[in-house]
């Protein structure tokens, strides 16, 4: 395993086919660095996110969940934001049964041209995690 | 499930494989479950590999393929109807992004570009063994085609969208079309007047009935997605008298073609703003045009001597600009042969940083250098230095040319030589959600493979909007933007993908809470074996998902986004 692999939070981000993911493609083709260990999965919408998958990812070792949401920009209609926002309230009453820190799960609207923004939320986030919970485990 | 999946791990030439050890993810994912073949390619997209993988779906009994490479936004299309050649359902088909989102994002550590590489080729692996065969939904699409911006490359692209039978509608917001080429004098290669030849291509556009021209009007609000785009334009009084028009067009696709402005030197730069004798290009041009007498006079003062210094926002060391303008090198030269040919006793020094008039262009640098105008260049870190000795101006310049000797020359007139630079009002892009690189203009998906399409299915981009172009090359971008804008809606007819939601009808046992959050209204409640239950409308539901998590008994599922599906994938990457 390399270092950055050890170093660094591992991090699940549900993105969005036609919103935020050209924005995590054009930070790529920027060469925007961020940490290796953040792994993308698209979805259509962040409002069709299951709390169960984000549970099952806590549960299978990743130590923190990020949404990238469409917000009001999302394709299929303004009720997405409130809706992606419920989606959260139920994951982190979820997560406080299981005893896993809500804080390790982020929401934020993502444009599909917000690439900086991507990255500046993946180094926060990275930052956070190690901070927490890796410090917590050495 | 598949149990007999091919995997291509690509090397993009380099752009995959200078930070990702494609042989490695190749060994780590060979013995996964269900592959039976794994391959590394150069080049996944080219027609070899393509005919190789229809070949091996055939011998090997393929019945999934994933092909590791470049953002599914690129060759996802591609990749379907390689296997729909190997005679495998499309939707079959899975794609892992290992370019955008594993070489270049950490581009700055290989080790661990790798083995991120490797997780998302199994998690693609993962899915696949889920995806089922699918058949697409068809919807209508508008048939009306919106041309935004009418310079040379909107009018262009009107006109090829005219003479297809499309309904066009240019929206200007200036008063007049044309753009900046309407304010040129005589042009190279034809030495057609830059007026002239927007007003020939607009009284060629008044000839179609097809073609709606708005002038002074602008885009101020934008809904919709590709076949069906709703655009509000504000329309200035077209007469004394007249209210503001609010007008409302619903088309099938966009062509943006919005221009560039002229860079502005700052105060001070290069002398700018400190003295009359130091003036831009586009000014300096004017100026030539509207010259009719035998000498060249500025100001009052007779002008004989005239210094260019090229690259004045452009190719900047420090700077926003690190971009070539490409066009400035051949306008400049073009204008001072102009000016020899019109006036006499003039004198052309040019201070380059390297002349770049390529292809034909080099013709107007040859004819330049025949009539005797002096070349000297300067590099990034030697700029020329120009002051004022009373009445004179003095340009100093390190010519690298002359083994860096320091030439003094004193002149007339300083032509600072600008370049282009996108326009500040980039309303539009925002309102469309358009990309932009890092030059600040709009961004195309591949610059070699698909130019003029953007990440927003059915909004092309066309002419100087994209970044600096000459006029030939605005137009050939305009002919190309409106041939794909036509392409998407020719048919009628648009496929949507058939991911939609799918109940369980067994587990179900309606609550309605699918139903309310539904913004379709494509969930109903049926009778079922006595039972009341969701039924799902295939042809209402967009596959937004936005049911799925709120049953409260997990009955939902998206197609192609199912549960399992979902989680197959969260265990490779974990």
């Amino acid at each position: 395993m390399s270092d950055s692999f050890k170093k660094n939070a591992k991090i699940l981000v549900f993105s969005t086919e036609k919103i935020s993911d050209p924005a995590i493609d054009m930070a790529g083709l920027l060469k925007l660095h961020y940490p290796p260990t953040v792994y993308t999965i698209t979805v259509p919408c962040s409002s069709g996110i299951k709390p169960s998958w984000i549970i099952h990812a806590y549960e299978k070792g990743f130590d923190g969940v990020f949404i990238a949401a469409d917000g009001t920009d999302c394709i299929f209609g303004e009720s997405c934001t409130e809706k992606t926002g419920n989606i959260v309230a139920i994951t982190h009453e979820k997560m406080k049964e299981k005893e896993i820190d809500p804080a390790r799960l982020r929401m934020a609207a993502l444009c599909s041209v917000c690439s900086e923004a991507f990255v500046k939320q993946m180094r926060s986030f990275n930052d956070y995690l190690i901070k927490t919970i890796h410090s917590n485990n050495n | 499930m598949k149990e007999r999946l091919g995997v291509y791990i690509c090397h993009c030439g380099g752009n995959i494989s200078d930070y990702v050890d494609v042989e490695k993810v190749r060994a780590a994912i060979e013995h996964e479950k269900g592959v039976v073949l794994a391959k590394t390619t150069m080049f996944a997209c080219s027609d070899t590999n393509q005919t190789d993988m229809v070949q091996d779906i055939h011998e090997h009994n393929l019945d999934g393929v994933i092909v590791a490479s470049c953002s599914p936004k690129l060759h996802l299309t591609t990749f379907r109807n390689v296997t729909e050649r190997g005679d495998l359902n499309k939707y079959t088909y899975v794609h892992a992004n290992i370019r955008e989102q594993a070489s270049w994002a950490h581009s700055d550590d290989k080790l661990g570009a790798t083995e991120k590489a490797i997780r998302l080729v199994k998690a693609a692996i993962a899915k696949s063994r889920y995806a089922d065969p699918l058949f697409p939904n068809q919807f209508e699409a508008e048939k009306n085609i919106a041309v935004i911006g009418g310079g040379i490359a909107g009018m262009k692209a009107a006109l090829s969208l005219a003479e297809k039978k499309s309904n066009v509608i240019l929206i200007e917001k200036e008063n007049r079309l044309g753009g900046h080429t309407a304010e040129w004098g005589s042009l190279f290669m034809t030495d057609e007047k830059g007026f002239e030849l927007t007003a020939r291509i607009e009284n060629d556009l008044r000839k179609y009935n097809n073609v709606t021209i708005l002038t002074g009007a602008e885009v101020i609000d934008t809904k919709g997605s590709i076949g069906n785009f709703e655009l509000k334009i504000r329309r200035r009084p077209q007469n004394d008298g007249d209210p503001m028009e609010i007008v409302e067009l619903h088309v099938g696709s966009i062509v943006v073609a919005t221009g560039y402005d002229h860079y502005l030197p700052k105060q001070g730069e290069y002398g700018f703003g400190t003295s009359e004798t130091i003036i831009t290009l586009p000014e300096f041009k004017q100026q030539v045009d509207k010259a009719t007498g035998k000498s060249l006079e500025f100001k009052g003062k007779k002008i004989n001597n005239i210094a260019y210094i090229y690259c004045v926002g452009s190719r900047q060391n420090e700077g926003e600009n690190t971009y070539c303008s490409r066009f400035c090198c051949t306008s400049a030269i073009h204008t001072a042969i102009e000016v020899k040919k019109k006036f006499k006793g003039m004198q052309n020094i040019h201070l380059t940083r390297g002349i770049r008039t390529y292809g034909k262009q080099e013709l107007l640098y040859a004819e330049s250098l025949q009539m005797g105008d002096l070349y000297l260049q300067f590099d990034e870190n030697n700029l020329p230095e120009i002051r004022s000795e009373g009445k004179k101006t003095v340009v100093t310049v390190k010519d690298i040319l002359s083994a860096r000797k320091e030439m003094e020359m004193e002149v007339d007139l300083v032509v600072l030589v600008t370049g282009m630079v996108p326009r500040p009002d980039q309303s539009i892009g925002t309102m469309l959600k358009l990309p932009k690189g890092r030059d600040r203009f709009f961004n195309e998906i591949h610059m070699k493979l698909r130019p003029v399409e953007t990440v927003i299915d059915g909004v092309t981009i066309a002419g100087t909007c994209q970044g600096p172009k000459n006029i030939s090359e605005s137009v050939n971008s305009a002919l190309s933007a409106a041939t794909k804008s036509f392409s998407y809606i020719s048919k009628g007819t648009l496929e949507t993908e058939p991911i939609i939601a799918e109940i369980d009808q067994d587990a179900c046992s309606w609550c309605d809470k699918c139903s309310n959050a539904c913004p379709f209204d494509a969930i109903d409640q049926i009778e079922m074996g006595g039972r009341t239950v969701a039924s799902v409308n295939p042809m209402v539901c967009k596959g937004c998902g936005m049911c799925a998590p709120v049953c409260p008994v997990d009955a939902i599922n998206l197609i192609g986004y199912t549960s399992e599906e979902m989680m197959s994938m969260i265990d490779a990457l974990a």
